[in-house]
């Protein structure tokens, strides 16, 4: 193959994912894990009744959202990691069944997202 | 990194530097460059965390209490602090990183890179203050 025709590869669409999810985590991550991880259960703050968050819950908008974050969450999740095994643990002989697993865990785990997110209608 | 390139000719053997595995811990700024890629893994875990609580949710009043109980439990709230930890961690990386990947042009001139930062602070900030008053209202 020449250098003329670069060989086309999924590496482009992978790295928006994984950039997009950076984003997405950037901004909505810090403030829902601080609210339901650690305020809630301390007692700094009175977590909201069940009524209120399931009207939350069932909004179009909200499970849109939760979609969007839990999707490209854990693509961020799948990319980034891949490359931490590789260059942190030196696998790089164990690439395909490194990718397969994170990939494949991302791909799976956005079909579980979404069944618990239409569950919620 | 992995490389897609073809050689051609000839070459008798590749040069390969071993290097250790734990080449991260030889200096400061390779561990916090293994800290901030393994915030990807508090990330994952997060989703997973919000999965239960919709599930909880949606399932009734009486499984949410227990997803309350269960994330008041001290295992899982040590864990929450850490990951809150990463989380934070992660977002003062990304944006800082921001300004170097994005270039904006305004009318022909490129916006400070200390501006696009601030706008992220700001949008970080504005995001927040929108779920807290949807969620706490």
């Amino acid at each position: 193959m020449s250098a003329a025709t670069p060989k086309r590869t999924i590496e482009p669409f992978l790295w928006a994912l994984f950039s997009a999810g950076g984003v997405v985590a950037a901004m909505l991550v810090p403030g829902l894990l601080l609210l339901f991880g650690v305020a809630f259960p301390l007692g700094w703050l009175d977590p909201p009744d069940h009524a209120h968050l399931l009207a939350v819950l069932r909004h179009p908008v909200t499970r849109l959202v939760l979609l969007a974050l839990c999707v490209l969450g854990l693509f961020h999740w799948a990319h980034r990691f891949r490359y931490t095994l590789y260059d942190g643990l030196q696998l790089e002989r164990h690439k395909e069944l490194i990718s397969l697993l994170c990939y494949g865990g991302a791909v799976v785990g956005s079909f579980l997202a979404a069944g618990v997110l239409l569950q919620a209608m | 990194m992995s490389e897609n390139v073809e050689y051609g000719g000839y070459y008798a053997r590749w040069y390969r530097p071993r290097i250790s595995r734990l080449w991260w811990l030889r200096r400061r700024s390779y561990l916090v460059f293994v800290l901030r890629e393994l915030s990807c893994v508090f990330v994952a875990w997060f989703v997973v965390f919000l999965l239960l609580l919709a599930r909880a949710v949606a399932a009734g009043e009486r499984e949410y209490q227990r997803f309350l109980d269960l994330s008041a439990n001290p295992w899982m709230l040590a864990l929450n602090v850490v990951a809150l930890c990463f989380v934070v961690f992660h977002t003062i990386t990304w944006f800082a990183l921001t300004p170097q990947a994005m270039v904006v042009r305004l009318r022909g001139r490129r916006v400070p890179g200390t501006w696009i930062l601030v706008l992220n602070y700001l949008a970080w900030a504005a995001v927040s203050a929108v779920m807290a008053w949807v969620i706490l209202s």
